[in-house]
C-alpha cells in the first residue's frame, strides 16, 4: 500500500476533490492492470471443466450413438483395467528413474564445476545446451543416433559386443532409451540450478571444517548436502511435475510404443482420444494425472517460494 | 575450498571431460550428419571424415528435393516461419499483458493478488493436454482451429505466466523511492510507470523475453494437436519427416539443425540470465 499512501499524501494537500477522483483511481489500478493477463489466459477453465464433464461421459466419436452419462464409471473401471494401472506404473517408474538419475548426475557435475575457474564456466555455459533443444526435436537427434542401420550409437554398442541392441523399438530397452534422452535434456537443469545453489552458499562452515582438518566426505554428507537441501528439494519436485506428465520425448521416438510399452499418462490419453476416439476414457486418464499434478504443484510451489524469499533475501544483502 | 592433490584434479578433468562428451556428443554428430550424403551417412563404421556436402540445407531452404523419381516438395522453409510467427508474437503479446501485470503484483497489494497470480502460474503446471483435446472440438466450432490468432492464444499459457513471475521478481527489487520521488515531482503514474519502472526492469523483462521465446520456439504437443501441416512450427514439420517417403537422413539432420541453432545461440547469448529465469527467480544465478 505505500505507493499508494505516499503520492495519495502528497495530492491531498493540493485539493479535495481531485485527489479523492485520484485515489479512487488507484484503488483500480491494480486491477486494471492485472486484469488483461487473467482474461487472456482464464479461459482454461472452460475447456478444464469440459474435459471434467467428459471424463463422466460414455463417449466414443466412432460411437456417437452410445453416448450417455456414466457418473463415476469411467473412474471406476479403471480399478479394475489392467491397461489402467500399467501407465500408472510406467509413468511412476519413468518419473521415479528420470529424476533419480538427473539428480544424481547433476549433483555430481555441480560439485565438480562448484570453483568458479574460468574453465568451470565454460563448461557449465557447454552442458546447459542440451536444455535449449525442444525435447520432441531430441528424441529425434537420438533416433538417428540409434538407427539400426547407421546410428552411430548401435554401431558403437555394437562394437562392444552388444549387436542385437535395438534401443526404443525392442520393449525390453525402450525404456532405457527414452530414459536416456530425457537425462540428456534435463540433468543440465538439475545442474544449472544446484550450481547456483552451491556457489551461493556461506563460505564460513567449509572453512572452519577445511581448518580443523574435517574429512572431505563428512564436509560433504554434514555440511554441503544439508544446506543445498532446498535447492535440491525445488529442483526435484519441479522436475517430478515436468515429469509424470512427459509427452514430446515419449511421443516423438515411439508414440506410445513398441506395442503398448510407453503407454505414460499423456501418451495413453492422446492414443485414446485420436486413436481409440474413446473421449471419455481419455478425459478421466488427464483427471487422474491433473489430480497428481495439482498435489505436486502445491508441495512445489510452497517450497519454491522459501527459496524465492531467501533468494531475494540474499540478494538484497 | 580446500586443497587438491594431483590425482584429485587429474580425476575432475576427466570425469568433466566425459560430462562434456555425452551432453556435447549428440549435438556435434548431427551436425556433421547434416554435411554428409546418404552413402556417407549408411557407411559402416561411421567416419568422421567425409567430403562435407550442403545439398541437404539446399534442398530445405529451395523446397526442392531431386530424387531418381521426381521432385520431391519440402515445406520446411514454411515451418520455420511458423516457428517465427507462433513464438515472437506469443511473446510480444505476453510482454504487453504480463508486465503490467507483474507490475501491479509486486507493487501493490490488493483483494486476491495473490490468488490471481497464484492461478495465472498453476496454467503452468496443469497437463497440457487435459485442455487441449477439449479445445480441439471448440476451436473447430469458433473457426479457430488451425489459425495463428487461436495457437498464438493458446501459446499464452507457456509464456505468460513465465514472463509474469521473473518480471515480478526483478520489480520487487526495484525500490519504490525513486517512483515515489518521480511522481512527488508532479509526473502522471504512466508517465512513471514507462520512462522508470520498465527501464529499471529492462534486464528481467529482456530475460523472461528470451527465455519464453525458447519455452515458445520448443513447444510441440499445442501445434501437434491444433494445427494441421501448414502452420505447424519445426518441433512437429521435423518429426513429420521420419515417416514422409523420399526424404534421406541427411535432411532430418539440416532440419533438426536450422531447428535447435536459433534457441542454442539465444541460449549463450542470454546465459547469464537463464538460471534465474529457468528457476523463477529462485536461485539468483
Amino acid at each position: 500500500m505505500s505507493a499508494l499512501d505516499h503520492s495519495a499524501a502528497a495530492t491531498a494537500t493540493k485539493a479535495a476533490t481531485p485527489a479523492r477522483r485520484r485515489r479512487r483511481r488507484q484503488r483500480w489500478l491494480p486491477y486494471l492492470l492485472s486484469l488483461p493477463a487473467l482474461l487472456v489466459t482464464v479461459w482454461i477453465v472452460i475447456p478444464f471443466f469440459t474435459a471434467i464433464y467428459y471424463s463422466m461421459l460414455r463417449y466414443r466419436l466412432s460411437l456417437p450413438q452410445l453416448k450417455g452419462f456414466v457418473g463415476l464409471d469411467n473412474y471406476l473401471n479403471f480399478l479394475t483395467d489392467g491397461r489402467f494401472w500399467y501407465t500408472v506404473q510406467v509413468s511412476l517408474l519413468y518419473t521415479v528413474l528420470t529424476v533419480v538419475i538427473e539428480l544424481v548426475l547433476g549433483l555430481g557435475i555441480a560439485i565438480l564445476l562448484q570453483r568458479s575457474t574460468r574453465f568451470n564456466n565454460l563448461a557449465a555455459m557447454l552442458l546447459l545446451l542440451p536444455l535449449m533443444v525442444a525435447p520432441a526435436l531430441a528424441a529425434l537427434m537420438w533416433k538417428l543416433m540409434t538407427n539400426p542401420n547407421f546410428g552411430v550409437l548401435s554401431y558403437l554398442v555394437g562394437l562392444a559386443g552388444l549387436t542385437d541392441f535395438r534401443w526404443a523399438s525392442d520393449p525390453s530397452t525402450a525404456l532405457f532409451t527414452v530414459i536416456l534422452v530425457d537425462v540428456w535434456v534435463y540433468t543440465p537443469f538439475i545442474m544449472v540450478l544446484l550450481l547456483a545453489g552451491l556457489r551461493s552458499l556461506p563460505k564460513q562452515p567449509f572453512e572452519a571444517a577445511a581448518l580443523d582438518g574435517v574429512p572431505k566426505t563428512f564436509v560433504f554428507f554434514r555440511i554441503t548436502l544439508p544446506m543445498l537441501m532446498p535447492y535440491i528439494l525445488t529442483a526435484s519436485l519441479f522436475r517430478m511435475l515436468e515429469s509424470i506428465q512427459q509427452f514430446d520425448i515419449v511421443y516423438a521416438m515411439t508414440q506410445g510404443g513398441p506395442g503398448n510399452t510407453l503407454t505414460v499418462f499423456q501418451v495413453e490419453s492422446y492414443l485414446q482420444f485420436f486413436q481409440f476416439t474413446n473421449v471419455g476414457r481419455s478425459a478421466a486418464l488427464l483427471m487422474v494425472l491433473w489430480a497428481i499434478t495439482y498435489f505436486l504443484s502445491n508441495v512445489f510451489v510452497k517450497n519454491w517460494l522459501r527459496l524465492r524469499e531467501r533468494a531475494q533475501g540474499v540478494a538484497a544483502e | 575450498m580446500q586443497h587438491m592433490s594431483t590425482g584429485e584434479r587429474l580425476l575432475r578433468g576427466v570425469l568433466i571431460t566425459l560430462a562434456l562428451i555425452f551432453f556435447l556428443f549428440p549435438i556435434f554428430w548431427i551436425l556433421l550428419m547434416s554435411f554428409q550424403t546418404n552413402a556417407d551417412i549408411l557407411r559402416i563404421p561411421p567416419s568422421l571424415f567425409f567430403t562435407p556436402t550442403l545439398d541437404n540445407y539446399v534442398a530445405l531452404i529451395t523446397g526442392e528435393l531431386k530424387t531418381a523419381s521426381g521432385v520431391l516438395k519440402l515445406a520446411f522453409m514454411q515451418n520455420l516461419f511458423n516457428s517465427f510467427i507462433l513464438s515472437t508474437a506469443s511473446v510480444a503479446l505476453s510482454l504487453v499483458l504480463a508486465v503490467p501485470a507483474a507490475y501491479a503484483f509486486a507493487r501493490y497489494k490488493f483483494r486476491f493478488s495473490e490468488d490471481i497470480a497464484f492461478t495465472l502460474l498453476s496454467f503452468k503446471f496443469a497437463p497440457p493436454l487435459l485442455v487441449l483435446l477439449p479445445l480441439t472440438i471448440y476451436f473447430q466450432q469458433i473457426g479457430l482451429a488451425n489459425t495463428y490468432i487461436g495457437l498464438i492464444w493458446v501459446y499464452q499459457l507457456i509464456t505468460l505466466p513465465l514472463i509474469l513471475w521473473i518480471v515480478r521478481g526483478y520489480f520487487e527489487d526495484i525500490s519504490p523511492d525513486i517512483e515515489h520521488a518521480y511522481r512527488i515531482a508532479g509526473h502522471s503514474w504512466a508517465k512513471m510507470f514507462f520512462r522508470i519502472s520498465i527501464p529499471l526492469a529492462r534486464p528481467g523483462i529482456a530475460a523472461a523475453a528470451l527465455l519464453s521465446f525458447i519455452f515458445a520456439w520448443n513447444n510441440f504437443v499445442f501445434a501437434l494437436v491444433l494445427a494441421s501441416a501448414d502452420k505447424q512450427p519445426v518441433t512437429v514439420g521435423a518429426l513429420a519427416f521420419v515417416t514422409a517417403s523420399g526424404i534421406q537422413y541427411g535432411q532430418i539432420a539440416a532440419a533438426v539443425v536450422i531447428s535447435i541453432a536459433p534457441t542454442l545461440a539465444l541460449a549463450l547469448f542470454a546465459q547469464r540470465y537463464l538460471v534465474e529465469g529457468l528457476s523463477l527467480g529462485a536461485v539468483k544465478g
